[in-house]
Protein backbone atom coordinates (compact mmCIF):
# COMPACT_ATOMS: atom_id res chain seq x y z
CA UNK A 1 0.00 0.00 0.00
CA UNK A 2 0.81 3.50 -1.08
CA UNK A 3 1.82 6.26 1.37
CA UNK A 4 -1.68 7.53 3.12
CA UNK A 5 -3.30 10.92 1.57
CA UNK A 6 -3.26 13.87 4.06
CA UNK A 7 -5.64 16.86 4.72
CA UNK A 8 -4.41 20.08 5.37
CA UNK A 9 -4.87 19.43 8.76
CA UNK A 10 -2.74 16.61 9.37
CA UNK A 11 -0.08 18.52 11.39
CA UNK A 12 -2.39 20.03 13.51
CA UNK A 13 -3.87 16.40 14.54
CA UNK A 14 -0.43 15.10 15.20
CA UNK A 15 0.31 18.66 17.48
CA UNK A 16 -3.00 17.95 19.10
CA UNK A 17 -2.14 14.18 20.34
CA UNK A 18 -4.30 12.94 17.91
CA UNK A 19 -4.17 9.15 17.64
CA UNK A 20 -4.28 8.69 13.55
CA UNK A 21 -5.23 5.64 11.96
CA UNK A 22 -5.56 4.72 8.05
CA UNK A 23 -9.37 5.38 6.79
CA UNK A 24 -10.45 4.67 2.89
CA UNK A 25 -6.84 5.72 1.71
CA UNK A 26 -5.84 8.53 4.13
CA UNK A 27 -4.51 9.43 7.52
CA UNK A 28 -7.44 10.35 9.76
CA UNK A 29 -7.55 11.43 13.53
CA UNK A 30 -9.81 8.53 15.50
CA UNK A 31 -9.66 10.11 18.72
CA UNK A 32 -8.00 13.15 20.50
CA UNK A 33 -8.65 12.05 23.85
CA UNK A 34 -11.43 9.35 24.72
CA UNK A 35 -14.07 8.85 22.32
CA UNK A 36 -16.53 8.93 24.60
CA UNK A 37 -15.29 12.40 26.24
CA UNK A 38 -15.60 13.78 22.45
CA UNK A 39 -18.82 11.98 21.48
CA UNK A 40 -20.70 13.66 24.69
CA UNK A 41 -19.23 16.73 24.04
CA UNK A 42 -21.20 17.28 20.31
CA UNK A 43 -24.39 16.23 22.45
CA UNK A 44 -23.53 18.69 25.04
CA UNK A 45 -21.62 21.57 23.37
CA UNK A 46 -20.10 21.54 20.52
CA UNK A 47 -17.49 19.72 18.31
CA UNK A 48 -15.31 20.66 15.40
CA UNK A 49 -14.36 18.09 12.87
CA UNK A 50 -12.03 17.79 10.25
CA UNK A 51 -13.63 15.27 7.31
CA UNK A 52 -11.33 17.15 4.47
CA UNK A 53 -11.39 13.82 2.86
CA UNK A 54 -14.67 13.73 1.85
CA UNK A 55 -14.99 14.46 -2.15
CA UNK A 56 -16.59 17.41 -3.95
CA UNK A 57 -17.67 17.57 -7.18
CA UNK A 58 -19.13 20.47 -8.79
CA UNK A 59 -21.26 19.98 -11.75
CA UNK A 60 -22.22 22.65 -13.87
CA UNK A 61 -23.58 23.99 -17.28
CA UNK A 62 -26.86 24.06 -19.11
CA UNK A 63 -26.88 19.99 -18.89
CA UNK A 64 -25.98 20.28 -15.26
CA UNK A 65 -29.62 18.92 -14.15
CA UNK A 66 -29.94 16.46 -16.48
CA UNK A 67 -26.71 14.35 -15.74
CA UNK A 68 -27.56 15.12 -11.96
CA UNK A 69 -31.24 13.68 -12.30
CA UNK A 70 -30.02 10.96 -13.93
CA UNK A 71 -27.85 9.26 -11.54
CA UNK A 72 -29.30 10.12 -8.24
CA UNK A 73 -32.63 8.26 -6.99
CA UNK A 74 -34.21 11.53 -5.06
CA UNK A 75 -36.10 14.58 -7.34
CA UNK A 76 -33.63 17.33 -8.10
CA UNK A 77 -36.86 19.20 -9.27
CA UNK A 78 -37.75 19.05 -5.84
CA UNK A 79 -34.59 21.03 -4.55
CA UNK A 80 -34.38 25.12 -5.16
CA UNK A 81 -31.25 27.18 -5.21
CA UNK A 82 -29.58 27.51 -1.55
CA UNK A 83 -30.51 24.36 -0.27
CA UNK A 84 -29.04 20.54 -0.06
CA UNK A 85 -30.76 17.02 -0.49
CA UNK A 86 -29.71 13.82 0.72
CA UNK A 87 -29.81 11.14 -1.86
CA UNK A 88 -28.58 7.29 -3.31
CA UNK A 89 -26.85 6.84 -6.88
CA UNK A 90 -27.71 3.44 -7.53
CA UNK A 91 -26.61 1.00 -10.42
CA UNK A 92 -28.77 -0.63 -12.73
CA UNK A 93 -29.36 -3.27 -10.56
CA UNK A 94 -30.77 -0.98 -7.67
CA UNK A 95 -27.75 -1.18 -5.34
CA UNK A 96 -26.49 1.76 -4.32
CA UNK A 97 -23.04 3.12 -5.86
CA UNK A 98 -22.55 5.75 -3.02
CA UNK A 99 -25.00 7.99 -0.90
CA UNK A 100 -24.50 11.90 -1.06
CA UNK A 101 -25.66 15.17 -0.30
CA UNK A 102 -26.61 17.35 -3.01
CA UNK A 103 -26.42 21.39 -3.06
CA UNK A 104 -27.80 23.67 -5.47
CA UNK A 105 -26.43 26.93 -6.16
CA UNK A 106 -28.28 27.47 -8.98
CA UNK A 107 -30.18 25.83 -11.97
CA UNK A 108 -26.72 25.47 -13.43
CA UNK A 109 -24.61 24.66 -10.46
CA UNK A 110 -24.44 22.13 -8.31
CA UNK A 111 -21.93 20.40 -5.65
CA UNK A 112 -21.88 16.86 -4.73
CA UNK A 113 -20.98 15.52 -1.65
CA UNK A 114 -19.54 11.85 -1.98
CA UNK A 115 -17.90 9.15 0.92
CA UNK A 116 -14.13 9.56 0.22
CA UNK A 117 -13.78 5.66 -0.48
CA UNK A 118 -16.17 6.51 -3.42
CA UNK A 119 -14.38 9.56 -5.02
CA UNK A 120 -12.82 7.95 -7.69
CA UNK A 121 -15.33 5.30 -8.47
CA UNK A 122 -18.24 7.88 -8.14
CA UNK A 123 -16.49 10.55 -10.67
CA UNK A 124 -16.10 8.05 -13.43
CA UNK A 125 -19.78 6.66 -12.71
CA UNK A 126 -20.86 10.00 -13.39
CA UNK A 127 -18.86 11.05 -16.44
CA UNK A 128 -19.39 8.18 -18.49
CA UNK A 129 -23.59 8.65 -17.46
CA UNK A 130 -22.97 11.72 -19.27
CA UNK A 131 -24.13 12.04 -22.74
CA UNK A 132 -20.90 13.26 -25.14
CA UNK A 133 -22.77 16.23 -26.20
CA UNK A 134 -24.16 17.13 -22.99
CA UNK A 135 -23.43 20.76 -21.49
CA UNK A 136 -21.93 19.78 -18.24
CA UNK A 137 -18.84 19.97 -16.48
CA UNK A 138 -17.74 17.52 -13.76
CA UNK A 139 -15.37 19.10 -11.77
CA UNK A 140 -13.63 17.00 -8.70
CA UNK A 141 -12.22 19.89 -6.41
CA UNK A 142 -11.54 17.25 -2.96
CA UNK A 143 -8.33 18.51 -3.09
CA UNK A 144 -8.37 22.06 -3.13
CA UNK A 145 -11.35 21.81 -0.56
CA UNK A 146 -11.25 21.77 2.99
CA UNK A 147 -14.31 20.33 5.00
CA UNK A 148 -15.10 21.19 8.84
CA UNK A 149 -17.88 20.49 10.48
CA UNK A 150 -19.11 22.29 13.45
CA UNK A 151 -21.76 20.25 15.26
CA UNK A 152 -23.50 20.19 18.84
CA UNK A 153 -26.19 22.51 20.28
CA UNK A 154 -23.62 25.39 20.57
CA UNK A 155 -22.42 25.78 17.45
CA UNK A 156 -24.27 28.68 16.02
CA UNK A 157 -23.22 30.97 18.96
CA UNK A 158 -19.42 29.56 18.23
CA UNK A 159 -19.92 30.41 14.41
CA UNK A 160 -22.20 33.50 14.79
CA UNK A 161 -19.03 35.13 15.99
CA UNK A 162 -16.97 34.88 13.03
CA UNK A 163 -19.23 35.83 10.42
CA UNK A 164 -22.39 38.42 9.23
CA UNK A 165 -24.36 35.78 7.75
CA UNK A 166 -27.43 35.29 9.94
CA UNK A 167 -26.94 31.89 11.12
CA UNK A 168 -30.34 32.09 12.80
CA UNK A 169 -31.89 32.54 9.08
CA UNK A 170 -30.16 29.39 7.87
CA UNK A 171 -32.43 26.25 8.13
CA UNK A 172 -31.77 22.96 7.98
CA UNK A 173 -30.13 21.36 4.87
CA UNK A 174 -30.27 25.24 3.57
CA UNK A 175 -26.77 26.78 3.13
CA UNK A 176 -25.41 30.21 2.46
CA UNK A 177 -22.10 31.62 0.44
CA UNK A 178 -20.01 34.12 2.10
CA UNK A 179 -17.62 34.76 4.58
CA UNK A 180 -16.84 33.31 8.28
CA UNK A 181 -13.41 34.50 9.63
CA UNK A 182 -12.90 36.37 6.13
CA UNK A 183 -12.65 33.63 4.37
CA UNK A 184 -15.01 32.89 1.48
CA UNK A 185 -17.29 29.61 2.16
CA UNK A 186 -20.23 26.95 1.82
CA UNK A 187 -21.86 27.24 4.93
CA UNK A 188 -24.69 24.75 5.52
CA UNK A 189 -26.87 23.85 8.23
CA UNK A 190 -26.25 19.88 7.92
CA UNK A 191 -24.66 17.26 9.87
CA UNK A 192 -24.06 13.68 10.76
CA UNK A 193 -24.46 13.41 14.40
CA UNK A 194 -28.27 13.91 15.58
CA UNK A 195 -27.05 17.69 16.59
CA UNK A 196 -27.86 20.88 15.32
CA UNK A 197 -24.44 22.12 13.27
CA UNK A 198 -22.57 23.19 10.49
CA UNK A 199 -20.84 21.89 7.79
CA UNK A 200 -17.85 24.23 6.28
CA UNK A 201 -16.56 24.12 2.77
CA UNK A 202 -13.59 26.16 1.82
CA UNK A 203 -10.13 26.44 0.00
CA UNK A 204 -8.17 23.80 1.65
CA UNK A 205 -4.97 26.42 1.94
CA UNK A 206 -7.24 28.29 4.69
CA UNK A 207 -7.64 25.07 6.34
CA UNK A 208 -5.27 25.56 9.32
CA UNK A 209 -6.53 29.29 10.36
CA UNK A 210 -9.98 28.66 10.71
CA UNK A 211 -9.65 25.24 12.44
CA UNK A 212 -7.39 27.50 15.09
CA UNK A 213 -9.69 29.66 14.71
CA UNK A 214 -12.68 28.06 15.57
CA UNK A 215 -10.58 26.20 18.51
CA UNK A 216 -10.13 29.62 19.92
CA UNK A 217 -13.17 31.20 19.51
CA UNK A 218 -15.19 28.53 20.43
CA UNK A 219 -13.53 27.78 23.64
CA UNK A 220 -16.07 29.54 26.01
CA UNK A 221 -18.52 27.17 24.17
CA UNK A 222 -16.93 24.11 25.43
CA UNK A 223 -15.62 23.53 21.67
CA UNK A 224 -13.50 20.31 21.11
CA UNK A 225 -11.64 18.50 18.17
CA UNK A 226 -13.66 15.26 17.03
CA UNK A 227 -11.90 12.09 15.68
CA UNK A 228 -13.75 9.97 13.60
CA UNK A 229 -14.33 6.98 16.70
CA UNK A 230 -16.85 9.52 17.93
CA UNK A 231 -18.03 10.55 14.43
CA UNK A 232 -19.23 6.86 14.04
CA UNK A 233 -20.64 6.56 17.27
CA UNK A 234 -22.66 9.67 17.21
CA UNK A 235 -23.76 8.73 13.43
CA UNK A 236 -25.17 5.31 14.36
CA UNK A 237 -26.77 6.53 17.46
CA UNK A 238 -28.70 9.34 15.09
CA UNK A 239 -29.14 6.07 12.83
CA UNK A 240 -27.50 7.50 9.76
CA UNK A 241 -26.37 5.06 7.05
CA UNK A 242 -22.55 5.07 6.40
CA UNK A 243 -21.41 3.33 3.31
CA UNK A 244 -20.31 0.18 3.48
CA UNK A 245 -21.92 -0.90 6.25
CA UNK A 246 -25.58 -0.23 5.81
CA UNK A 247 -25.40 0.85 2.27
CA UNK A 248 -23.21 -0.86 -1.11
CA UNK A 249 -23.78 -2.38 -4.25
CA UNK A 250 -25.18 -5.06 -2.45
CA UNK A 251 -27.88 -3.37 -0.65
CA UNK A 252 -30.84 -1.19 -1.90
CA UNK A 253 -32.46 1.84 -0.43
CA UNK A 254 -35.35 0.56 0.58
CA UNK A 255 -33.68 -2.03 2.66
CA UNK A 256 -30.88 0.35 3.91
CA UNK A 257 -34.28 2.55 4.98
CA UNK A 258 -33.87 5.84 2.79
CA UNK A 259 -36.92 5.16 0.72
CA UNK A 260 -37.18 8.49 1.76
CA UNK A 261 -34.34 9.20 -1.07
CA UNK A 262 -35.75 7.42 -3.94
CA UNK A 263 -38.85 8.94 -5.90
CA UNK A 264 -40.19 6.51 -8.33
CA UNK A 265 -42.07 8.85 -9.84
CA UNK A 266 -39.82 11.09 -11.41
CA UNK A 267 -38.37 10.09 -15.05
CA UNK A 268 -36.37 7.80 -16.13
CA UNK A 269 -32.81 7.31 -13.63
CA UNK A 270 -30.81 4.69 -13.34
CA UNK A 271 -31.61 1.81 -11.38
CA UNK A 272 -35.52 3.06 -11.41
CA UNK A 273 -36.94 -0.32 -12.91
CA UNK A 274 -34.94 -2.03 -10.55
CA UNK A 275 -35.87 0.32 -7.57
CA UNK A 276 -39.64 -0.45 -8.21
CA UNK A 277 -39.24 -4.38 -8.28
CA UNK A 278 -37.57 -3.89 -4.91
CA UNK A 279 -39.61 -1.93 -3.65
CA UNK A 280 -42.84 -4.12 -3.58
CA UNK A 281 -40.21 -7.44 -2.73
CA UNK A 282 -38.57 -6.33 0.17
CA UNK A 283 -37.13 -8.96 1.93
CA UNK A 284 -34.72 -7.76 4.65
CA UNK A 285 -34.06 -4.36 6.17
CA UNK A 286 -31.88 -2.31 8.17
CA UNK A 287 -32.84 -2.04 11.59
CA UNK A 288 -31.72 -0.44 14.89
CA UNK A 289 -31.18 -2.68 17.74
CA UNK A 290 -30.11 -2.30 21.77
CA UNK A 291 -28.68 -5.14 23.86
CA UNK A 292 -30.47 -5.83 26.73
CA UNK A 293 -27.85 -8.08 27.85
CA UNK A 294 -24.37 -6.93 29.30
CA UNK A 295 -22.20 -6.90 25.74
CA UNK A 296 -21.03 -5.26 22.60
CA UNK A 297 -22.15 -6.06 19.31
CA UNK A 298 -19.68 -5.46 16.22
CA UNK A 299 -19.86 -5.30 12.63
CA UNK A 300 -20.28 -8.74 10.94
CA UNK A 301 -22.01 -10.27 14.21
CA UNK A 302 -24.59 -13.29 13.14
CA UNK A 303 -28.50 -12.43 14.45
CA UNK A 304 -31.08 -14.93 15.62
CA UNK A 305 -34.35 -14.89 16.57
CA UNK A 306 -35.12 -18.66 17.62
CA UNK A 307 -32.53 -20.29 17.06
CA UNK A 308 -32.37 -19.39 13.07
CA UNK A 309 -29.91 -16.86 11.74
CA UNK A 310 -31.99 -14.09 10.43
CA UNK A 311 -29.25 -11.16 9.76
CA UNK A 312 -26.07 -9.38 10.83
CA UNK A 313 -24.70 -6.45 12.44
CA UNK A 314 -24.01 -3.89 10.08
CA UNK A 315 -22.54 -1.18 12.52
CA UNK A 316 -22.61 -1.76 16.38
CA UNK A 317 -20.83 0.11 19.23
CA UNK A 318 -21.18 1.05 23.14
CA UNK A 319 -23.25 3.85 22.95
CA UNK A 320 -22.01 6.77 25.02
CA UNK A 321 -25.26 8.62 25.46
CA UNK A 322 -27.15 5.59 26.64
CA UNK A 323 -24.46 3.32 28.05
CA UNK A 324 -25.16 0.34 26.19
CA UNK A 325 -24.64 -1.66 23.27
CA UNK A 326 -26.31 -0.50 20.22
CA UNK A 327 -26.13 -0.49 16.36
CA UNK A 328 -27.89 -1.46 13.07
CA UNK A 329 -28.41 -4.79 11.62
CA UNK A 330 -29.57 -6.22 8.43
CA UNK A 331 -32.27 -9.11 9.08
CA UNK A 332 -35.35 -10.61 7.50
CA UNK A 333 -37.96 -8.25 7.16
CA UNK A 334 -40.84 -10.55 8.93
CA UNK A 335 -38.30 -10.10 12.16
CA UNK A 336 -38.06 -6.67 11.68
CA UNK A 337 -40.88 -5.36 14.20
CA UNK A 338 -39.84 -3.10 17.02
CA UNK A 339 -39.40 -4.69 20.33
CA UNK A 340 -38.60 -8.11 18.77
CA UNK A 341 -36.33 -10.04 21.45
CA UNK A 342 -32.96 -11.01 19.02
CA UNK A 343 -29.63 -12.53 20.01
CA UNK A 344 -26.27 -11.91 18.90
CA UNK A 345 -23.68 -13.79 18.57
CA UNK A 346 -20.67 -12.89 20.55
CA UNK A 347 -17.36 -14.90 20.38
CA UNK A 348 -19.53 -17.79 20.28
CA UNK A 349 -21.73 -17.05 22.96
CA UNK A 350 -25.47 -15.84 22.40
CA UNK A 351 -26.19 -12.55 24.01
CA UNK A 352 -29.86 -10.86 24.22
CA UNK A 353 -31.15 -7.63 22.37
CA UNK A 354 -34.15 -6.51 20.96
CA UNK A 355 -35.10 -3.94 17.66
CA UNK A 356 -35.96 -0.38 18.90
CA UNK A 357 -37.04 2.63 16.82
CA UNK A 358 -34.66 3.74 14.37
CA UNK A 359 -33.04 6.29 15.08
CA UNK A 360 -31.85 5.28 18.68
CA UNK A 361 -31.04 8.97 19.49
CA UNK A 362 -33.89 11.55 18.16
CA UNK A 363 -32.63 14.47 16.21
CA UNK A 364 -31.90 17.24 18.65
CA UNK A 365 -33.39 20.92 17.24
CA UNK A 366 -32.68 23.20 19.16
CA UNK A 367 -34.71 25.71 17.52
CA UNK A 368 -37.50 23.33 18.09
CA UNK B 1 3.73 6.83 31.47
CA UNK B 2 3.83 5.21 35.09
CA UNK B 3 5.63 1.89 35.35
CA UNK B 4 5.86 0.59 39.25
CA UNK B 5 8.82 -1.10 40.17
CA UNK B 6 7.80 -3.80 42.36
CA UNK B 7 6.20 -5.75 39.39
CA UNK B 8 7.01 -7.51 36.29
CA UNK B 9 5.66 -7.05 32.97
CA UNK B 10 4.75 -9.62 29.61
CA UNK B 11 5.18 -8.83 25.76
CA UNK B 12 1.25 -8.51 25.34
CA UNK B 13 1.19 -5.11 28.30
CA UNK B 14 0.09 -7.74 31.70
CA UNK B 15 1.65 -6.85 35.00
CA UNK B 16 2.02 -9.00 37.43
CA UNK B 17 2.81 -8.78 41.09
CA UNK B 18 3.27 -11.66 43.24
CA UNK B 19 1.88 -11.95 46.70
CA UNK B 20 2.85 -15.03 48.59
CA UNK B 21 2.21 -18.06 45.44
CA UNK B 22 -0.64 -16.05 43.66
CA UNK B 23 -0.08 -13.27 40.68
CA UNK B 24 -2.25 -10.64 40.43
CA UNK B 25 -2.63 -9.63 37.26
CA UNK B 26 -3.79 -6.45 35.22
CA UNK B 27 -3.07 -4.38 32.53
CA UNK B 28 -0.30 -1.83 32.24
CA UNK B 29 -1.02 2.01 32.22
CA UNK B 30 0.65 2.28 28.71
CA UNK B 31 -1.87 -0.63 27.41
CA UNK B 32 -4.97 1.30 29.09
CA UNK B 33 -4.04 4.14 27.62
CA UNK B 34 -3.43 2.76 23.53
CA UNK B 35 -7.11 1.42 24.73
CA UNK B 36 -9.01 4.63 26.04
CA UNK B 37 -12.13 4.01 27.10
CA UNK B 38 -12.44 0.76 28.46
CA UNK B 39 -16.37 -0.09 28.18
CA UNK B 40 -16.84 -4.11 28.57
CA UNK B 41 -14.62 -6.71 30.05
CA UNK B 42 -15.16 -9.87 29.37
CA UNK B 43 -13.26 -12.40 32.61
CA UNK B 44 -12.57 -16.26 33.15
CA UNK B 45 -14.57 -18.26 35.20
CA UNK B 46 -13.14 -18.71 38.58
CA UNK B 47 -11.30 -22.32 39.10
CA UNK B 48 -10.01 -23.02 35.83
CA UNK B 49 -6.50 -23.47 35.13
CA UNK B 50 -4.97 -21.31 32.72
CA UNK B 51 -1.79 -21.84 31.04
CA UNK B 52 1.12 -19.01 29.97
CA UNK B 53 0.54 -16.70 26.67
CA UNK B 54 -3.03 -18.75 26.56
CA UNK B 55 -6.40 -15.87 26.38
CA UNK B 56 -7.94 -15.93 29.35
CA UNK B 57 -10.48 -12.67 28.54
CA UNK B 58 -11.71 -9.96 26.38
CA UNK B 59 -11.31 -6.19 26.55
CA UNK B 60 -13.33 -3.85 24.52
CA UNK B 61 -13.07 -0.29 23.92
CA UNK B 62 -15.77 1.76 21.89
CA UNK B 63 -13.60 1.31 19.23
CA UNK B 64 -11.90 -2.05 19.39
CA UNK B 65 -11.93 -5.30 20.56
CA UNK B 66 -8.69 -7.09 22.64
CA UNK B 67 -7.63 -10.49 24.27
CA UNK B 68 -6.38 -10.56 27.53
CA UNK B 69 -3.52 -12.69 27.97
CA UNK B 70 -2.21 -14.44 31.01
CA UNK B 71 1.06 -14.46 31.57
CA UNK B 72 1.75 -17.24 33.95
CA UNK B 73 0.33 -20.67 34.41
CA UNK B 74 -1.59 -22.07 37.01
CA UNK B 75 -5.35 -21.91 38.08
CA UNK B 76 -7.87 -18.66 39.09
CA UNK B 77 -8.12 -18.09 42.64
CA UNK B 78 -10.19 -14.64 41.62
CA UNK B 79 -11.77 -12.50 39.40
CA UNK B 80 -12.08 -8.78 39.76
CA UNK B 81 -16.15 -8.90 39.16
CA UNK B 82 -16.43 -5.15 39.95
CA UNK B 83 -14.96 -4.39 36.28
CA UNK B 84 -18.16 -6.07 35.58
CA UNK B 85 -20.21 -2.56 36.61
CA UNK B 86 -17.05 -0.31 36.34
CA UNK B 87 -14.39 -1.67 33.31
CA UNK B 88 -13.02 1.90 33.32
CA UNK B 89 -11.69 1.15 36.52
CA UNK B 90 -9.25 -0.48 34.38
CA UNK B 91 -8.46 3.47 32.29
CA UNK B 92 -8.08 5.33 36.49
CA UNK B 93 -6.46 2.96 38.05
CA UNK B 94 -4.58 0.11 36.00
CA UNK B 95 -2.37 -0.82 39.07
CA UNK B 96 -4.60 -1.18 41.72
CA UNK B 97 -9.05 -1.25 42.06
CA UNK B 98 -8.47 -2.14 37.75
CA UNK B 99 -6.73 -5.94 38.53
CA UNK B 100 -8.13 -8.58 36.65
CA UNK B 101 -7.68 -11.47 37.88
CA UNK B 102 -5.53 -13.65 40.47
CA UNK B 103 -3.70 -16.92 39.51
CA UNK B 104 -2.25 -19.61 42.06
CA UNK B 105 0.76 -19.96 40.38
CA UNK B 106 2.20 -23.44 39.59
CA UNK B 107 5.77 -22.87 39.55
CA UNK B 108 7.04 -19.28 41.30
CA UNK B 109 10.29 -18.61 40.06
CA UNK B 110 8.04 -18.14 36.24
CA UNK B 111 7.75 -14.91 37.38
CA UNK B 112 11.44 -14.61 37.05
CA UNK B 113 11.17 -15.11 33.05
CA UNK B 114 9.19 -11.74 33.07
CA UNK B 115 9.98 -8.33 32.38
CA UNK B 116 11.41 -6.14 34.94
CA UNK B 117 10.16 -2.57 34.85
CA UNK B 118 13.48 -1.21 33.13
CA UNK B 119 13.43 -4.10 30.42
CA UNK B 120 9.12 -3.17 29.89
CA UNK B 121 9.86 0.75 29.57
CA UNK B 122 12.74 -0.01 26.66
CA UNK B 123 10.18 -2.36 25.51
CA UNK B 124 7.57 -0.09 24.97
CA UNK B 125 9.54 2.32 23.87
CA UNK B 126 11.02 0.66 21.12
CA UNK B 127 7.36 -1.00 19.75
CA UNK B 128 6.21 3.05 19.80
Amino acid sequence: MGELRKTPLNDSHVRLGAKMVEFSGWSMPVYYSSVIDEHLGVRKKCGLFDVSHMGEFFVEGSGAFRLIQKVITNDLGSLSDGKAFYSSMCNERGGVVDDLFVYRFDANKFMLVVNAANVEKDFNWILNHKDFFEDATIIDKTDEMAKLDLQGPRSEEVLQGLTDLRLGDLRRFCFFEGRVNGIPMIVSRTGYTGEDGFELYFDSSKAVEMWYKLLSVGEEFGIRPVGLGARDTLRIEAGYSLYGHELSEQINPFEAGIGFAVKLDKDDFIGKEALSRAKEDLKRKIVAFEMTDRGIAREGYPVFVGGREIGYVSSGTMSPTFRKGVGMALIDVGEASLENEIHIKIREKLYKGKIVKRPIYAFNDKND
Amino acid sequence: METPADLRYSKEHEWVKLEGDVAIIGITDFAQKQLTDIVFVELPDKGRGVESGKQIGVIESVKSVSDIFCPVTGEIVEVNEALQDNPDTINKDPYGEGWIVKVKLADKTEVDGLMSTEDYDRFVSESK
